[in-house]
């Protein structure tokens, strides 16, 4: 009941030091965990977790989710939420193996062209079905989530596509910039980053992405500010499926194939990543930088406790842990000060 | 001699990050008193309000209430100890009943399990509301009523707990006068029965008309208190801004052009119908009537919030086409809307980013956003609003009430609109500011854009309008020229009578 309901630092002398830590506190925890893990994980007076190979590896994991996360970054500022990422990976997945098998002989490009643009028809539909028709963003992905999985699973008939070009399993498997065993970036993690300077750009540079921030912000005041409030959404929402098409391309490359399967849970972990970074759910606040810290500490913890030999009931665990942690922390940022 | 006050509060001290927001405040009240809390926009009126109730923690500085001594209080006990508060933001739950807000989190409940007794729960509302002479369903929806209404729900609910001692923060800012005087008469029943009354407004007239006593904050500091009796309008306006003020309309004389803007036989179904009016280049159209007497919806529509039913726009003597608010822009309209929490700011962002939203156009360069630019221009507005923050960067939920109004005014004239509508434009902004805003509007004027206002308060209508459109009921009542036009005119046309004065 009170008018101002967010003011961000409580009262007291050390305004700079807590406006420090309110900034870069997900990134202060990332490097917490990275160095507990170095500690841990040493063996022979070396830590393996901070072996070149190693990290490497780390990097190449999250990139999949890495990818759907960013979109996912987009759609929570606006207030939304997205559910169907993971299905969308499996079916965009299988759909576009089958124009890579080698017994079409394709250029690799036509797969990949086609992933994205299912993946952005997808997306579109996602956002039409939100703004036009005026269902919560939840149900409407709800239902895309549902009902990709069960497009993946028919045309499949259940079973993986194989059988893949060279060329095309290369977007997965490949390296550029590639010194052997000391230095080398997969070209899963190129595709990332490139995707994180992009939606970076895209968030913090232009129209688009301070229309993103608008919506969520207050969609009434964006509306009479001149956003075309649904034409928005449609964009907003079709970049995350483009986002999740290029997943799919990664994933199902790096895999060797398409599976129908593929892809489980990966909605959840992708807004798991954007909550730790420090987007809201409330939308109208969120950055890039926080979505990537919170992509790296869920595949830092998975692969710090996998070394460490931890089982995996265990590491589940851990992660929904860390994912409560990071709300609570949030959550007490931003309360009421007094 | 420390007895005879209810309430005390001493060398009061707050600080947010980079304002002083109070140093060393005194506010001492009597009960049974009205005392009038003056200052201008983000003196700390109600961050003084804020510490009294426990919202914020004062970092210095001691509150005596009741002949208790507390270094802070909490939200939860301040009610418990008989303080209760209007707050100059309304935040009704849209989605609930008028009943279930007003007896939220005491809700009279029946048997061991403790439904809520709704049909007493309405009972006791219509009971508070025969006591105060309010005519509001309580079982309407809180989205459902108008913002008058809603701000005497509110007003309701904090006489409902009975307390001794009320904060209105504003009360007046979103009613009309009729509803005012309702309320002037609340307040007089409550100081009989002994209650303290707090009351912060930039209303001059009604100090005068209802305080005992008047305490004035300027930047934060405490500069007096005096009985209301002991001073005048001009001396309180000098104590509030530490100079003279003179000129409040300085409406210019301005040479009025050609037609800008036309409407036609205007309708909207179960809001207006059939009206016409045209602006001018040059001139002030103010639009006046009763609250809920369709002049918001009037100029919504036009705008393209809910295009109307039927009806034509021209501008430059063309038709238009407006679908949505992007396509009113385009054409050079802007649009100061009524409520600024709903439908003005982003509350969760920088002053700069709500400042630039509807002009963020020309701020592109061919790879993007020019920042650089952005800021510039929106230091000129800044500068030119007398805005107070501590940098464009702040987020403008920290802002008070009065800044925030200026944030959405420079949002406005960055876009340089050839059109401007302006609902209650001065809501909530002090004297000083108020008259910037009404020298601004007379600058825009003589840049030749046409400018329609609409306005609850009668001296601003009367002092700035070239000429006045009055609404009744959806219907437009009748059009007085700036010369023609007299308080009692515009009311009787506001009532649906014809002019006999
Ligand atoms: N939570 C907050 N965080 C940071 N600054 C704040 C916060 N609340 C208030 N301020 C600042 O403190 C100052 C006093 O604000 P306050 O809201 O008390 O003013 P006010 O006198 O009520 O003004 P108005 O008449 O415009 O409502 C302002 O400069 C405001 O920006
Ligand atoms: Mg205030």
């Amino acid at each position: 009941m009170s008018d101002t309901s967010v003011p961000d630092t409580k009262t007291g002398k050390s305004f700079k030091l807590k406006a420090f830590v309110n900034k870069y506190g997900i990134l202060l925890i990332f490097i917490g965990i990275c160095i507990l893990l170095s500690v841990l994980t040493i063996s022979n007076g070396t830590s393996v977790f901070l072996k070149f190979r190693n990290i490497v590896n780390v990097l190449r994991q999250s990139s999949v989710i890495g990818i759907i996360a960013m979109g996912v970054t987009f759609v929570i500022i606006t207030g939304g939420i997205d559910l169907s990422s993971g299905s969308l990976v499996a079916m965009i997945g299988v759909l576009s193996a089958m124009l890579a098998r080698n017994v079409l002989h394709l250029p690799m490009i036509i797969p990949v062209i086609a992933a994205m643009l299912l993946g952005i028809l997808a997306g579109s539909i996602n956002g039409a079905l939100h703004a036009k028709f005026k269902i919560p963003p939840f149900i409407a992905t709800l239902g895309m989530m549902t009902i990709a999985r069960g497009v993946a699973f028919l045309v499949t008939n259940g079973r993986p596509v194989d059988n893949l070009t060279p060329s095309f399993q290369q977007l997965g498997q490949g390296t550029i910039l590639d010194f052997g065993q000391n230095f080398f970036i997969p070209v899963p993690v190129l595709v990332f980053l490139v995707v994180i300077l992009v939606s970076n750009f895209l968030l913090s540079n232009t129209r688009f992405g301070k229309f993103t921030y608008a919506l969520g912000g207050n969609e009434q005041a964006a509306y009479i500010c001149g956003v075309n409030v649904d034409r928005h959404k449609i964009l907003v929402y079709g970049y995350a499926g483009l986002l999740s098409g290029i997943a799919a391309v990664v994933l199902t490359s790096r895999i060797s194939a398409g599976q129908p399967s593929a892809g489980n849970m990966y909605e959840l972990d992708a807004i798991a990543s954007a909550v730790i970074g420090g987007t809201s759910l409330q939308g109208g606040i969120g950055t890039i930088g926080g979505t990537v810290v919170g992509t790296l500490i869920i595949a830092v913890m998975n692969n710090g406790l996998d070394l460490m030999g931890v089982s995996s009931y265990w590491q589940q665990i851990l992660k929904g842990l860390i994912i409560l942690i990071a709300v609570i922390i949030d959550t007490m940022r931003h309360q009421v000060s007094r | 001699m420390a007895e005879e006050y209810l309430l005390e509060m001493e060398h009061i001290r707050k600080e947010f990050p980079g304002v002083l927001a109070l140093s060393d405040v005194t506010l001492k009240v009597k009960a049974g008193t009205v005392h009038a809390l003056m200052g201008e926009n983000g003196a700390g009126k109600s961050t003084l309000m804020k510490c009294l109730l426990g919202i914020y923690r004062p970092d210095d500085g001691i509150i005596r209430f009741d002949e208790v001594i507390y270094e802070e209080m909490d939200i939860h006990s301040s009610l418990n100890l008989g303080i209760s508060m209007i707050h100059q933001e309304l935040s009704p739950i849209p989605y609930m009943t008028v009943a279930e807000n007003i007896f939220l989190g005491r809700e009279p409940i029946r048997g061991k399990i403790g439904w809520v007794n709704s049909k007493k729960q309405t009972e006791m509302t219509l009971e508070l509301f025969k006591g105060l002479g309010i005519d509001i369903d309580p079982d309407m929806k809180m989205v459902d009523l108008s913002i008058a209404n809603m701000q005497m729900v509110e007003i309701a609910t904090a006489i409902s707990y009975n307390s001794k001692l009320i904060i209105m923060d504003e009360p007046t800012s979103a009613i009309t006068e009729k509803e005012v005087a309702h309320l002037f008469r609340m307040i007089n029943n409550l100081r009989e029965k002994g209650v303290a009354v707090i009351y912060i407004t930039h209303k001059m007239d009604e100090v005068f008309q209802i305080a005992d006593e008047v305490t004035v904050l300027r930047d934060g500091a405490f500069v007096d208190t005096k009985l209301a009796s002991e001073i005048d309008k001009n001396g309180l306006i000098s104590m509030m801004v530490g100079r003279e003020l003179t000129n409040f309309f300085p409406k210019l004389d301005v040479e009025i052009g050609e037609v800008k803007m036309e409407v036609r036989n205007l309708t909207l179904k179960g809001k207006f119908e059939n009206v016409s009016f045209e602006v001018r280049r040059g001139e002030i159209l103010g639009i006046a009537g009763l609250m809920g007497s369709g002049r918001t919806e009037v100029i919504e529509s036009i705008f393209g919030v809910y295009p109307p039913d039927s009806g034509e726009i021209l501008v430059d003597g063309k038709p238009v086409k407006i679908d949505q608010p992007m396509d009113a822009i385009e054409i050079g309209m802007g649009l100061l809307t009524e409520d600024r929490k709903l439908s003005g700011l982003f509350l969760p962002l920088s002053v700069m980013d709500n400042m630039v939203y509807s002009s963020i156009g020309n701020f592109m360069n061919k790879i993007g956003l020019n920042f650089k630019r952005m800021k510039v221009e929106c230091e000129k507005q800044r500068k030119a609003l007398s805005l107070k923050t501590p940098s464009l960067a702040q987020r403008v939920v920290n802002l008070s009430g009065g800044n925030q109004q200026k944030v959405l005014i420079a949002r406005w004239l960055l876009t340089e609109p050839d059109i401007l509508f302006l609902d209650e434009p001065t809501r909530g902004i002090d004297v000083g500011a108020k008259s910037e805003i009404h020298k601004l509007t007379s600058k825009l004027a003589e840049l030749g854009k046409a400018i329609v206002m609409v306005s609850s308060e009668m001296p601003e209508v009367l002092g700035m309008s070239d000429r006045i459109v009055v609404m009744h009921e959806g219907k437009k009542a009748g059009e007085l020229s700036r010369k023609d036009a007299t308080q009692e005119r515009i009311l009787q046309l506001a009532a649906g009578e014809a002019l006999t004065l």
